[in-house]
């Protein structure tokens, strides 16, 4: 059995204690309003529609319409090298290019049996959770603001993640679109000017995380709009395939950092936040524990990161043929369980390359946390899941 | 000297109205009174846009407009040029005359309540004896343009907004009203002039200002919370909100029936906080005895822009509330206090030690709120949560 | 109490509001285009193509010096295949004085690149390099953006006022080639003299 099905073992088919509202049937003389939200929307976080069937302000029928953003990566990857494809990954979701290079470095690592020296591995944690702080910090930004605070939150979400994107800039030569890591390490070394710069921004950011937390978390209305919205038991979120942020917060204990230990993070004293509701005010409480839990991991790193060199001298990045064969690397994602299966067939190029987008997955169950809600709370639902289209449509 | 800068602007229009023979002056005065009051308001509003955009800004760490002119203070002229010269459609399948008398409508309701407004010393345009009901009356009228605008513009989307709108006003209409009776008691008198003159005395320098007893505080608050919701603005502003389904009664508009939709709202918002100073907050007195040589005008629209940027700092903070919530707050929450706050204000008048009156009226208010709010929050569970860590 | 919540948050945006008059922390905006920030060392925008002068400041030889050498690999590699590389007839000698292949076009449309600096990586003789210029619109929109050879070529002073560091490292793995490839062929010259001596030795040596 994989992994995945050793830690849920669940042997009922049917889903125990999730009573999941019956088509509501409208009045006998109304009709059922129905609405296409998007895909030109302010509040949808990219090209994305729902078509939704309303019954007054209550929500009947959902579906997630999606593919305005597709653009053909998978294919695309069959046509060129293994490291072309790498600075494609970096374009999937967008907001963690640093963690979706990861991902596809770890499958054609394994793929390949290639090692990755340490101070890389180090350096990987590193960027690693700075991205995973500066996508958490967004995405609370814009949940937030969808709910009509005028963006001051998200304002303020953004100017701490602009000093995470100068740190990025300053490392790799660009802020979002990185193309950082390499079959077997990173590409560039980090100076100990830029390893000074990184300690003194992550010595400024819990200020930050105190500020938004005096700003909002015992707001009354923010509670009074999440608290009991949109909620999804664990077991519906275990069998949907939901991981991330929106499994732990509906008390799941999976965090593929602690599951698969994979890279380095085992070396790391951290905690795994868990939610106890599964609605909207948790996920957006675990995100921000979760980014106060990262700001620790990256003061353990920046203090023991070791000397050596970033890349494995014998290394090969172009022109390679790994021999044929399948790999499947994944990683835990800001957004969730971030997947690249590759099979080769000792080509150049990969026979087939696939992307396992937990935006994508992550949003099959938007019917069912939105049925019989608000039609107002369907927007913080779907914040509150926090896609990224570029990863949904790929 | 200080008497005739306090009574400038009366002079002003004594001495322009004397033009004119004297069967004429007394509908001259007011008529000129009536142009101060629609020129300089409209003024404040350019100055309301400009301040608004400037506030969030700062409040969300960027600066505001500051291309158009110095400082961006030209903005609002480029806004205003920028509505006047757009289309103006009109859906084919609108009413016409609906459609386009109900931002006119929603205007000179807005307008009409400044009648009464006693803006400093003897500088009221019409002394009712009966302002503050004739100022609610204008104020609901603003309600039936809301509707208008929604009915008119034969879109589903619009009237669902608009209704949603007219519920909203209703509901906080009647504790606009109630939390405003607890003043024409205590003052004894439903003329705004009255209300400030009886507020405008002062005890070892203190003014006696209604905001300072625990049941005109009670009141002041929530006269705001009513006031916010009243105007549409955040955190009640889910009609006109950016991010939800309807985009609110105003969708069909566009040009500049939609300038005059907002002009509408700002100018309610004016109009609004100054009925809240002349209420609580002493209308044109001065906060202290000493003080009482600045002009009382420049207190009474000093007081105005203060409550104008309380909006906007509410707006810059809060999230919005959703539909019933804000319902079930008006109704389950905010209602009862203000009759018990009726109850209260009884109670201060008729005792008759005055350091034990505060002490009981307090804790009767305080009991009550935090009883109240307790019980609706808990009903529902909400409350801040801890969360738990797995290794 | 019912409404602290709401309170804090306020008191918290009025700390922003009036921060934002006094420290640089609250007021990040950056009044572009009066104030830049000036680019990080490592920035990249669209690749250039370096040349070396002879005479330092000198843009007339930028043909003659320019490193690349039209190998096609950098064609190759680019993931989205900007770059269109004609190689010319003849040769001529580089910076070793080895006779090589010249580009005779070498077409980068920047529309397309998305700035991933595979094509510096894998260049194997530091021809082609990433610039930091962004401030490239134009209103032609179709020529505009298709930057030819002389667009492209840029010179090696020009590359050590953008990237200092990496332009120093690159002079040196430069210069340390040009060593070793000088001091193989002394040894070679040498090595070709000692046979010759060695064969006329063994001829006087059979003569005699």
């Amino acid at each position: 059995m994989s992994d995945f099905q050793t830690h849920f073992a669940s042997d009922s088919e049917k889903l125990e204690g999730w009573n999941r509202p019956a088509m509501i049937a409208p009045d006998g003389d109304g009709e059922l309003l129905e609405v296409a939200m998007g895909p030109h929307h302010p509040s949808t976080h990219g090209v994305f529609r729902m078509d939704v069937a309303l019954d007054g302000e209550r929500v009947i029928r959902l579906k997630p319409v999606f593919g305005y953003l597709h653009r053909n990566h998978e294919k695309i990857a069959e046509g060129i090298s293994y490291l072309a494809s790498m600075p494609y990954t970096d374009r999937l979701d967008y907001i963690c290019p640093i963690t979706n290079n990861w991902a596809y470095a770890l499958a054609v690592e394994k793929l390949t049996g290639q090692e990755v020296p340490e101070r890389a591995e180090y350096l990987r944690v590193i960027l690693g959770e700075l991205t995973r702080f500066q996508n958490h910090a967004s995405s609370i930004g814009f949940l937030i603001q969808e709910m009509g605070a005028s963006g001051t939150p998200l304002m303020y979400a953004f100017r701490e993640r602009e000093k995470i994107l100068d740190l990025f800039e300053e490392l790799t030569g660009a802020r979002m679109m990185v193309n950082y890591m390499r079959f077997g390490g990173c590409r560039v070394d980090a100076s100990p000017v830029w390893l000074e710069k990184a300690r003194q921004v992550v010595e400024s950011l819990p200020q930050f995380l105190d500020e938004f937390d005096r700003l909002l978390s015992s707001n009354e209305i923010l509670m009074a709009r999440t608290q009991g919205v949109g909620m999804l038991p664990a077991e519906l979120a275990v069998n949907a395939g939901v991981t991330g942020p929106m499994l732990r917060a509906s008390g799941v204990n999976y965090d593929i950092r602690k599951v698969d230990g994979y890279g380095i993070y085992n070396r790391f004293n951290f905690r795994v936040p868990l939610g106890d509701h599964g609605d909207v005010y948790d996920r957006y409480m675990i995100r921000l524990l979760e980014m106060r839990e990262s700001l620790t991991i990256l003061r353990q790193a920046l203090k023991d990161l070791p000397a050596g060199p970033v890349m494995d001298p014998k290394a090969k990045i172009r022109g390679f043929r790994p021999k044929p064969g399948e790999a499947y690397g994944r990683i835990e994602a800001p957004k969730g369980e971030l997947g690249f299966y590759l099979i080769s067939d000792g080509g150049p190029n990969p026979y087939r390359y696939r992307v396992r987008p937990p935006s994508l997955i992550n949003l099959t169950i938007l019917e069912d946390m939105c049925l019989g809600q608000n039609v107002a709370d369907v927007v913080l639902i779907f914040g509150s899941v926090d896609i990224v289209l570029g990863e949904v449509d790929r | 000297m200080i008497q005739n800068l306090d009574q400038i602007l009366v002079l002003l229009q004594h001495w322009l109205a004397s033009f004119l023979p004297a069967a004429w002056q007394g509908a001259a005065r007011a008529f000129i009174s009536a142009a101060a009051i629609v020129c300089v308001f409209p003024a404040l509003f350019a100055v309301a846009v400009w301040l608004e955009r400037k506030g969030l800004g700062r409040m969300q760490n960027r600066l505001g407009p500051n291309r158009v002119g110095p400082y961006g203070l030209l903005q609002p002229i480029a806004d205003g040029i920028k509505s006047l010269t757009k289309e103006d459609i009109v859906p084919l399948s609108a009413d016409r005359a609906v459609h386009f008398l109900a931002p006119v409508l929603l205007v000179v309701a807005a307008f009409m309540g400044f009648a009464v407004l006693p803006m400093g010393r003897n500088m009221v345009l019409v002394d009712l004896d009966a302002g503050l009901l004739f100022y609610y009356a204008m104020g609901a009228s603003s309600e039936l343009a809301v509707f208008m605008a929604g009915w008119s513009s034969r879109n589903k989307y619009s009237l669902l907004g608009a209704m949603r709108a007219v519920a909203q006003m209703i509901s906080y209409e009647v504790v606009l009203l109630l939390s405003s009776v607890v003043v024409v008691m205590m003052a004894g008198s439903l003329s705004l002039t009255k209300i400030v003159e009886s507020q405008n005395q002062y005890t070892w320098g203190f003014p006696h200002w209604y905001i300072f007893t625990p049941w005109g505080l009670a009141g002041f608050i929530m006269y705001a919370i009513a006031a916010t919701a009243e105007t549409n603005r955040s955190p009640f502003d889910l009609p006109e909100g950016e991010s939800e389904l309807v985009a609110g009664y105003h969708t069909e508009y566009s040009g500049f029936k939609f300038a005059l939709f907002f002009l509408g709202e700002y100018v309610a918002m004016f109009s609004i906080s100054g009925l809240g100073t002349t209420l609580f907050l002493g209308g044109w007195s001065a906060p202290f005895s000493f003080l009482t040589w600045i002009p009382s005008w420049i207190w009474f629209f000093s007081k105005l822009m203060l409550s104008i940027f309380v909006f906007i700092w509410m707006r810059g903070t809060l999230p919005r509330l959703r539909q019933d919530q804000l319902m079930n707050f008006a109704w389950k929450f905010v209602l009862p206090m203000c009759l018990l706050n009726l109850m209260v204000a009884a109670v201060w008048r008729f005792m008759d030690n005055y350091w034990l009156r505060w002490v009981v009226c307090s804790a009767i208010l305080l009991l009550a709120y935090e009883g109240l709010g307790m019980a609706e929050l808990r009903k529902k569970n909400i409350g801040p949560r801890s969360y738990r860590y797995v290794e | 109490m019912l409404g602290e919540g709401i309170l804090k948050g306020m008191a918290e945006t009025a700390r922003n509001f009036f921060g934002s008059y006094f420290s640089a922390d609250r007021m990040t905006t950056v009044e572009y285009p009066e104030q830049r920030i000036a680019p990080f060392e490592a920035a990249r925008v669209f690749p250039f193509l370096v040349y070396d002068a002879k005479n330092p400041g000198d843009a007339a030889d930028w043909e003659a010096g320019l490193r690349c050498v039209a190998c096609q690999i950098c064609e190759k590699e680019c993931p989205p295949k900007c770059i269109y590389i004609e190689k010319s007839t003849g040769k001529k000698p580089d910076a070793l004085g080895k006779p090589q292949f010249y580009p005779a076009r070498f077409d980068i449309d920047i529309s397309v690149c998305m700035s991933c600096q595979i094509c510096v990586e894998v260049c194997p003789f530091e021809a082609i390099k990433m610039d930091t210029e962004f401030e490239l619109s134009t209103d032609d929109r179709f020529g505009g953006l298709l930057l030819d050879r002389k667009q492209l070529a840029k010179s090696n002073e020009y590359y050590h006022q953008i990237h200092l560091t990496e332009a120093n490292g690159v002079d040196a793995r430069l210069a340390a080639e040009k060593a070793k490839a000088e001091a193989k062929t002394k040894a070679a010259a040498g090595a070709a003299a000692a046979k010759a001596t060695s064969i006329a030795a063994a001829a006087a040596g059979e003569g005699a």
